[in-house]
C-alpha cells in the first residue's frame, strides 16, 4: 500500500501512547470501602463531585472487572488476607490508591489491630492524605494516578521494580502475603 | 483509686434503686460509687440477681462489658466485696420505670468465669463473646463462645492490661520497607 | 517485623490466602448439633414463654440439599465489611450468621492511651455517619465524672449539631437503601442533600466527617457568623425534598413490595435481643432516649417520637424518613431558642485559655501547653452515659482511676447489638430480602467492630 492510496488525513504515533491514553481514560475502580473514607468515596461518586467526569463512575463490584483498588479506610489484621485476595483476583494491569491516613500508615490507630499501612500487603501507587480525605483530595489522587498511567510504561510488570537494597538472589517476585501472625494453617 | 467516687451531676439516674424482692439474699448495694445504682453480687449470686431484676421490670440488657483492674485492686468497692482482677459490668435498662441499673460482678483473677446471661437476655450473646474475645472472661452456658472481633487464630486477649498496645515505632526515612 | 512477612514464592502453600474464620463462621449441618442449630436459628425465641424445640428446626434437611454461601466482607451491599454466611435452600435463607471484626480498630485500647482531651478524636471515628453522637456520648460521660457545668449555649449548639448529624446520617441511609433496592436516583439525591449539611459542618468544625467538635466542657468553636441563614436554608431544602423522596419511594409499587411485610420483628423479640433505635420503634415500642430519658435540652423542644406498627422493613423506612422531618423541627427550634453566652465551660481545668491571652501571659501559655500535653485529671469512678444516636442507644462506659487518661473506655454500640437481629430477620426470606434486611438494620461497621 502506498501513501498516495490513502483517502483521508492521518497521524502517526506510537501504539504505546494510544494504549496509555485508553487505559487512563477508563480506569474502573473496585468497590473496596472499609470505613469512613468509603463514605467520602461514595460522596465523590455522587452528584456533587461526579467522578463520571474522569471516566471513573463505574464502581465494579467484582474485582475481576476492576483496574483500580481504592483502599478506603483502616485495614485490620482480620481484613488483610481478604484484601490481598481481592487484589490477587484483579487482572493486570492494576493500580492501588491508598485513601486516607489509616490505609497509608495506620494513622492514629497505631495498635495491635490495624495493619500499619496497606503497602505492607499490596503495592500502592498513590497515597491520598486526610482523615478522611475530602472528595477533592480523592480526585486529586485519581488525577495523579491518571498522570502516572499516561506517562508510565505499558509492558513492565510490577514485579520488575526491584528495590536496590535487596540482593537479586533473595528477592522473590511477589509482594508479601499478609502480616497476620500465623496465617498458614 | 480514692473512695469518694464521682460527684453527682444533674440528670441521669441518681436515685437509689432498691433490690428487687426476689433477689438472692446478701447482695451488696451501693449508690455512692456510681452515677447509676450499682449492685455487687458474687459470681454465685449473679444469675439469680439478674433474673430477679428482669422479673422486676428490667427488660433490656443495654450493655455488658469486661474491665481488667490489674493495677487497681484497691479500687473503691462497698464493704464486703473482695476485689478481683476482672469485673463484668452489666447495664440493665427498664423501659417501664425509665431507670438504669448497673451490676458489677467480681469475675475472678486467674481464670475469670461467670454465668452467661444468654437464657435471660439472648441479646447479651454478642456482648459476652466480645468480653471473651477481648478479656478472656469465660461465660458458663454461653452457646457459642468463640472469638468475635479478632481473627480466629489470634493469641491473647488484647484489652487485658498486660497485653501491649502493639504500637509499631514510626520510622520516617531509611526504613527498610517490605518491598 | 520482617520475619512476619512471608514471601509467597518461597512459601507456595501461601499463594492461596487463607480467609476462613474457623469456628466464627457458620458450620455445616452435619457438624452442628441440634441445640446449636436451634440457637443459630432462633436464639431469641428462647426468651420468655417462646421456647423453641431444636428438634423442630429444619433438621430433616441435609447438607446436600442446602448450600452455605459467603456474602462479604467485600460485598457492595453489606455496607462496609460485614461478612454474612448464609445457608440457602434454593433461594431461601435457612440460617444466617454474621461474622464481624473485619474493621476491628482497637479503639477501646487506643482510648486508654489517649488523654481525655484527645479521646474525642478516637471515639468520633467509631460511627462515621454520626460522629457528633459519639463525641456527645463520650463528652457527657467525662463531664459526669468531672461534674463540670456546660454553658447553656454549648448545650443548644450540641443539640443543633446532633440533629443535623441525624439528618445527614438518615439521608445516607436513604441513599444506600435506595441503592440496595436498585433505586439509584435516591442514592444521588441522598448524597446531594447531605452535602448541604456537610458544608455547614466544614464551616463550623473544619472537617466534613470525624469532627471532634463536641469536647468535654463544651464545643470546640462557636457557630460561624451567619449560621442561622445556613441552617434555615438546610431546613427548608431538606424538609421540602423529604416530600420528593416520599413521592419517589413511598408510592412506588416495586419499593413497597420489597419493603412491606418483609422481615417483621416483634416487640418481644426486639427487647430480648437488646435492639434499640428505629428498629425497636418500628415494633411499636415508643422508646426514644431523647423523650424518655431526656438529656441536653430535649425536654424543652417539641417533637414527635415516630413509632411503627408491624416492625417490617417498610416501618423502618418510614420511621427514618419521618425522623428527618422531626429533626428539622428540632433544628428550627434550636435556631429560635439559641441563647447567647459561652460556647465552652469557663472552668480552667478543662478549657484552655483564649488564644489572645497566650501571647500576653506566661501562665496562660503554660496552662495551654499542659492541658494539651498532659490533659486534665478526672476523679476516680465509673460512669455510663447513653444518648440516642441515629441507630439507637449509644452508651459510653468510662472508668477513671484519677489520672489524665481513661482506665477503661467502652462504647455500647447500637449497631453491634442490632446486628444480632439479622439472623432472625433473614430467616425464611429470600436472598434479595436479605439485602433489604441488612440495609434497614443499618449497621455501621466502624461502630460494630470499633
Amino acid at each position: 500500500m502506498a501513501l498516495e492510496d490513502l483517502q483521508h488525513n492521518f497521524l502517526t504515533g506510537q501504539v504505546e501512547d494510544l494504549v496509555r491514553w485508553a487505559r487512563r481514560a477508563s480506569v474502573w475502580p473496585a468497590t473496596f470501602g472499609l470505613a469512613c473514607c468509603a463514605i467520602e468515596m461514595m460522596a465523590a461518586g455522587a452528584a456533587d463531585y461526579d467522578l463520571a467526569r474522569f471516566g471513573m463512575e463505574v464502581f465494579r463490584n467484582s474485582p475481576r472487572q476492576a483496574d483500580l483498588m481504592i483502599v478506603a479506610g483502616r485495614v485490620s489484621q482480620k481484613m488483610a488476607p481478604v484484601l490481598r485476595q481481592v487484589y490477587d483476583q484483579m487482572m493486570e494491569p492494576k493500580w492501588v490508591i491508598s485513601m486516607g491516613v489509616c490505609a497509608s500508615s495506620g494513622g492514629m490507630f497505631n495498635n495491635y489491630a490495624i495493619v500499619q499501612g496497606v503497602d505492607q500487603i499490596v503495592p500502592v501507587d498513590v497515597y491520598a492524605p486526610g482523615c478522611p480525605p475530602s472528595p477533592e483530595t480523592l480526585m486529586h489522587a485519581i488525577l495523579t494516578l491518571h498522570e502516572q498511567i499516561r506517562t508510565g510504561e505499558i509492558l513492565r510488570r510490577r514485579e520488575e521494580h526491584r528495590p536496590t537494597h535487596i540482593q537479586p538472589d533473595s528477592w522473590t517476585p511477589e509482594v508479601p502475603v499478609a502480616v497476620r501472625v500465623g496465617t498458614p494453617k | 483509686m480514692d473512695a469518694g467516687g464521682p460527684r453527682r451531676s444533674k440528670g441521669g439516674n441518681a436515685e437509689v434503686i432498691p433490690l428487687p424482692p426476689s433477689a438472692p439474699p446478701g447482695v451488696l448495694t451501693s449508690d455512692a460509687l456510681a452515677s447509676d445504682a450499682g449492685f455487687f453480687p458474687t459470681p454465685d449470686q449473679y444469675l439469680a440477681l439478674v433474673r430477679a431484676l428482669k422479673d422486676d421490670g428490667f427488660e433490656l440488657c443495654a450493655d455488658l462489658c469486661g474491665v481488667d483492674y490489674l493495677e487497681h485492686f484497691d479500687r473503691a468497692l462497698p464493704e464486703g466485696v473482695t476485689p478481683t482482677r476482672f469485673e463484668v459490668v452489666v447495664n440493665l435498662l427498664s423501659l417501664s420505670k425509665r431507670v438504669r441499673v448497673r451490676v458489677r460482678v467480681q469475675a475472678g483473677t486467674k481464670e475469670p468465669r461467670v454465668d452467661s446471661l444468654f437464657d435471660l437476655y439472648p441479646g447479651s450473646e454478642a456482648m459476652e463473646r466480645e468480653a471473651f474475645d477481648l478479656f478472656g472472661i469465660l461465660f458458663d452456658g454461653h452457646p457459642d463462645l468463640t472469638r468475635i472481633l479478632m481473627p480466629e487464630e489470634w493469641e491473647g486477649h488484647p484489652l487485658r492490661k498486660d497485653y501491649a498496645v502493639g504500637r509499631v515505632p514510626v520510622q520516617f526515612k531509611e526504613a527498610p520497607g517490605p518491598r | 517485623m520482617s520475619d512476619l512477612h512471608v514471601r509467597s514464592a518461597a512459601r507456595p502453600e501461601l499463594l492461596t490466602v487463607e480467609t476462613s474464620e474457623g469456628a466464627q463462621g457458620l458450620q455445616r449441618r452435619d457438624l452442628t448439633t441440634k441445640s446449636e442449630l436451634g440457637r443459630e436459628l432462633g436464639a431469641v425465641l428462647r426468651a420468655n414463654g417462646l421456647t423453641l424445640d431444636p428438634n423442630d428446626v429444619d433438621v430433616e434437611r441435609s447438607d446436600d440439599e442446602t448450600m452455605i454461601i459467603n456474602m462479604g466482607p467485600a460485598h457492595p451491599s453489606t455496607h462496609g465489611v460485614l461478612r454474612l454466611m448464609l445457608e440457602l435452600d434454593g433461594e431461601f435463607v435457612l440460617r444466617a450468621k454474621p461474622v464481624i471484626g473485619y474493621l476491628h480498630t482497637g479503639m477501646e485500647k487506643t482510648g486508654e492511651v489517649l488523654s481525655y482531651v484527645q479521646g474525642g478524636t478516637n471515639v468520633t471515628r467509631m460511627d462515621y455517619l454520626s460522629p457528633v453522637a459519639n463525641e456527645l456520648s463520650y463528652s457527657m460521660a467525662v463531664e459526669k465524672l468531672l461534674a463540670v457545668e456546660v454553658p447553656e449555649r454549648a448545650i443548644w449548639i450540641r443539640m443543633l449539631m446532633a440533629e443535623l448529624n441525624r439528618i445527614s446520617s438518615h439521608l445516607v441511609w436513604m441513599a444506600t437503601n435506595g441503592m440496595d433496592l436498585g433505586a439509584t436516583s435516591m442514592m444521588i439525591y441522598g448524597f446531594r442533600e447531605r452535602e448541604l449539611i456537610l458544608a455547614f459542618f466544614e464551616k463550623t468544625a473544619g472537617l466534613r466527617l470525624n469532627l471532634n467538635y463536641v469536647r468535654p466542657g463544651g464545643v470546640a468553636a462557636d457557630l460561624p457568623d451567619g449560621w442561622e441563614d445556613d441552617v434555615v436554608v438546610i431546613c427548608d431544602t431538606i424538609y421540602e425534598r423529604s416530600f420528593e423522596y416520599d413521592e419517589l419511594l413511598t408510592g412506588q409499587p416495586i419499593f413497597r413490595q420489597r419493603m412491606e411485610g418483609v422481615a417483621p420483628l416483634s416487640a418481644e423479640e426486639a427487647l430480648a435481643l437488646g435492639v434499640t433505635g428505629p428498629l425497636l420503634r418500628s415494633t411499636g415500642v415508643p422508646w426514644d432516649l431523647r423523650r424518655t430519658m431526656p438529656y441536653l435540652r430535649y425536654d424543652e423542644v417539641d417533637f414527635d417520637v415516630i413509632v411503627g406498627t408491624y416492625g417490617d422493613n417498610f416501618d423502618r423506612y418510614a420511621i427514618r424518613l419521618n425522623e428527618i422531618r422531626e429533626s428539622v423541627r428540632i433544628v428550627r427550634q434550636c435556631v429560635e431558642k439559641m441563647p447567647r453566652g459561652d460556647y465552652r465551660s469557663q472552668d480552667p481545668k478543662v478549657t484552655p485559655p483564649p488564644r489572645a491571652r497566650i501571647g500576653e501571659s506566661m501562665e496562660a501559655l503554660i496552662h495551654h501547653f499542659k492541658l494539651f500535653t498532659e490533659g486534665f485529671a478526672v476523679p476516680a469512678g465509673e460512669v455510663y452515659s447513653a444518648i440516642e444516636s441515629p441507630r439507637g442507644e449509644l452508651g459510653c462506659y468510662l472508668v477513671s482511676d484519677g489520672g489524665a487518661k481513661p482506665y477503661r473506655l467502652h462504647v455500647r454500640a447500637p449497631s453491634f447489638v442490632n446486628l444480632q437481629a439479622v439472623p432472625l430477620l433473614m430467616r425464611g426470606g429470600s436472598v434479595s430480602d436479605a439485602i433489604t434486611v441488612i440495609s434497614t438494620v443499618d449497621p455501621i461497621m466502624g461502630e460494630v467492630d470499633r
